[in-house]
């Protein structure tokens, strides 16, 4: 059969399980979005790249699937720069088409043209320049087999306009051949049986979970390892879900504002089992201090990632589903030799103390000013089935800290990158790709006007969804860093409670627009947000400005000297007189 | 990063990859994405159609090579890595080198080249054009002489290096293993 490039592409990405892309079009993408209109995958027009590219990752997260994103050549390609960038360092599997001028004048500075598989190599997993139509259909086979497979990540396909228009005859490769692509994703079994030994050692152990365990599909995986083996677990930023944190053995998020159980598990612990983790300073803190009498089992896909920050006494390169499933059977085998797990009733005696004496903590008075966790954790109560979204900042860390998460790929955000202007456009893809599903983004009023205008995409394409604004006028985080490390000298962090009016602007944009500005408000108006299903819904809560993310350790400080709260920061000044703007 | 025993010092690795487009930038951009400086890089066919050999030497210790080869090894276009330990392999390297020898000088130039057996390529009135080749020390040391009577212009092509013994890179084993590794529990490029 003879078709043109652009029609393989479509054919390539229905085969591929393509049901929905994300993009905008352009010249040297147009003749790409022709049959797109006789092609049965959806196409949702976003109203700029950036959240289209999130909208991709949005959708990888929240599926499992690979996420699509198109654009045009030049500043098209250039907007997907960070979404791009994003999902290198948080492993989302997304693919980025986009057109690139005719290849007679690549290199000649033509209308439109930036060389983006040069711009975007470093925060690609791999990127192609296709330069014949009939190699079109394996570099897409390859493009979705390199972003899934592996450690997943972005894969950017740039196809110049003549190579679409070219006419080829349509084959579908069955096999992919990349010589230099064979990822070892079996756990090799003499490493897993030194690793038990460690385990059944061990009198202080902790799991270690990282997000690779989310993108491996492990959870079923860990639980039974965790409840088998008796071993308490965290679960990092990437992979809150990963673990029921409502479970006895859940400790919650390790980290620079982690749980203090979860912070000083990993400091005292005797063997730290990394599962899918990389050890990231946000985890580590100072990293001479870390953990200083654990031993290490470090289980991850990627091969670079063991070693690189830690030493591993029992290094595991593997799939985690693979390596946890029989780290589980090689465990069990060897327990019921012994007649049980080890006596580690001391440890988790201990645990359960930390975690009963220093809880996360917070104080709603009643006549307001609204506590950003209050509405956070009103959310919860009334959306436990949720799929959250968050900004970067503080709200970012209390959502993740005051969501109870019971299940994988309900938590989406960016990590690695901290990407502001993630959670709208996440979130749409995230609707789009799991339509059964409340999806909640939970953003930051700096956050949510980087990428807002997906809105309008929300509406016309009517992908509903909920957006939480934890209004506090101000880049909060950064606030919060200057109040702290800056002798409260605060250098452009206001923002404003009031400008834009962001019930208002929700309206113009086509969706509901709801405010809250006392705590008694809090419930009567999320509930009310529950209540519309068929548009999507802003919420604008108006909170206090001075709240602080506790517990913190300041960045490069040792994790053994965690903050608690604003008490220990301040002790003889009143953290409420700081100063607001 | 210091020594732990390692110690900084030059090392030579070969990397096979897929004749494509861009892999030099790749794998030049990783290296100066970690911070590593490039002492010499040498790219060129090898006997297999659609595989080149680049023969890379940096100084660095052993613990961020380890990480940077594990970087390289992802990839995609690569697809062998190994170290080359300067007893186990045969290196040479290839230089152009155009030297003032005008008089009495010229027999002076000439008779180092006749000690060093490297052969003289062009000749004018005030110039020799001389082909060295040789070990990358041997290069070194002809080059300190000829200094002494000016260089106008000198070109060299970096180090190449096949490891000594009868088998091919594709047969080897992997040299580099993760810190605390105790064997070769994990193979296969790319991740
Ligand atoms: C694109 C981008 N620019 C700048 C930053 C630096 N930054 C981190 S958090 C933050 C403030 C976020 O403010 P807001 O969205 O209001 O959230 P809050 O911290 O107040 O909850 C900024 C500016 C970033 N992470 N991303």
């Amino acid at each position: 059969m003879k078709v043109t490039g652009a029609q393989a592409l479509f054919m390539a990405l229905e085969r591929e399980g393509v049901d929905v892309v994300f993009g905008i079009p352009g010249g040297a993408i147009l003749p790409a979005y022709d049959p797109l209109i006789d092609s049965k995958v959806r196409h949702v027009l976003c109203r700029h790249e950036q959240g289209a590219g999130h909208a991709a990752e949005g959708y990888a997260w929240a599926t499992g699937k690979v996420g699509v994103a198109m654009a045009t050549s030049g500043p098209g390609g250039c907007n997907l720069v960070t979404p791009l960038a994003d999902a290198k360092m948080d492993s989302v599997p997304i693919v980025a088409i986009t057109g690139q001028v005719p290849t007679p004048v690549v290199g000649n500075d033509a209308f439109q043209e930036a060389d983006i598989t040069g711009i975007t190599m470093p925060i690609t997993k791999h990127n192609f320049l296709v330069k014949d139509a009939n190699e079109l259909v394996e570099t897409i086979r390859a493009a979705f087999h390199i972003a899934r497979t592996g450690r997943p990540g972005p894969v950017l396909v740039d196809i110049p306009k003549d190579v679409q228009l070219q006419e080829i005859t349509w084959r579908w490769p069955e096999e992919v051949d990349l010589p230099g692509y064979k990822p070892t994703t079996k756990g090799n079994l003499k490493q897993v049986r030194e690793a038990v030994k460690l385990i059944l050692a061990s009198e202080r152990p902790v799991l270690y979970v990282g997000g690779g365990v989310i993108k491996a599909d492990a959870a079923k995986e860990l639980y039974r390892l965790a409840v088998d083996g008796r071993l308490p677990v965290v679960t990092t930023l990437m992979a809150r879900g990963a673990f029921p944190d409502d479970h006895e053995l859940a400790l919650g998020m390790p980290g620079m504002h982690g749980c203090y159980a979860a912070v000083t598990a990993m400091q005292k612990a005797d063997l730290l089992v990394a599962l899918g983790a990389r050890f990231d300073d946000r985890v580590t803190g100072q990293l001479a201090t870390f953990a200083p009498e654990a031993k290490v089992i470090h289980v991850d896909i990627d091969p670079a990632e063991i070693g690189k920050n830690r030493a591993a006494d029992v290094p595991i390169v593997g799939d985690a589903k693979d390596v946890i499933a029989k780290l589980h059977t090689e465990l069990k085998r060897r327990q019921e030799e012994l007649g049980g797990p080890p006596d580690r009733s001391a440890w988790l005696a201990t645990l359960e103390r930390w975690k009963r004496e220093h809880p996360l903590r917070y104080e709603q008075p009643a006549d307001g000013p609204i506590k950003p966790q209050f509405a956070i954790q009103r959310l919860y109560e009334h959306a436990k089935d949720a799929i959250v979204v968050s900004g970067v900042g503080q709200h970012q860390m209390w959502a993740s800290q005051f969501w109870r998460f019971s299940e994988p790929r309900t938590w989406i955000n960016s990590g690695g990158l901290g990407t502001k202007g993630f959670a709208v456009p996440a979130a749409l893809g995230a609707a789009a790709g799991r339509p059964d599903r409340r999806v909640i983004a939970i953003d930051g009023d700096g956050c949510f006007q980087m990428t807002a205008q997906e809105l309008a995409t929300s509406t016309t394409e009517k992908i509903p969804f909920i957006t939480a604004i934890i209004n506090n006028a101000h880049l909060g985080m950064v606030r919060q860093w200057q109040e702290l490390f800056y002798e409260e000298r605060y250098s452009q962090v206001y923002l404003s409670h009031e400008v834009p009016d962001y019930a208002k602007l929700a309206e113009a944009y086509g969706c509901v627009g709801l405010r809250a500005e006392h705590p008694e408000d809090v419930d009567a108006v999320i509930e009310k947000a529950l209540s519309i299903t068929d548009r999507s819904v802003v919420i604008d809560f108006r909170c206090d400005p001075r709240e602080m993310v506790f517990p913190m350790v300041p960045a490069g400080a040792s994790n053994d000297d965690i903050i608690l709260g604003p008490e220990q920061i301040k002790p003889t000044k009143d953290p409420s007189e700081a100063p607001v703007a | 990063m210091n020594g732990n025993g390692n110690g900084r010092r030059l090392h030579t690795i070969s990397v096979l990859v897929e004749d494509k487009p861009g892999v030099l930038t790749r794998v030049a951009g990783l290296f100066a994405a970690r911070g590593f400086n490039i002492d010499s890089l040498a790219v060129g066919p090898t006997a297999e159609p659609g595989l080149s050999r680049m023969t890379i030497v940096v100084q660095v210790d052993r613990k961020p090579l380890e990480q940077v080869v594990k970087q390289l090894n992802k990839l995609i276009n690569v697809i062998k890595i190994v170290e080359l330990e300067p007893g186990e392999a045969v290196e040479r390297e290839l230089m152009l080198v155009k030297v003032r020898a005008e008089g009495e000088t010229r027999a002076r130039v000439l008779e180092i080249c006749d000690v060093f057996r490297v052969r003289v390529l062009d000749v004018t009135h005030k110039t020799l054009t001389i082909e060295g080749t040789g070990t990358p020390e041997k290069l070194q040391a002809l080059l300190e002489l000829l200094r002494d009577f000016g260089i106008v212009e000198l070109a060299r092509t970096g180090r190449i290096a096949l490891a000594r013994g009868d088998v091919g890179i594709r047969d080897r084993g992997r040299r580099l293993k993760a810190v605390g590794e105790r064997g070769p529990e994990w193979t296969g490029g790319g991740v």
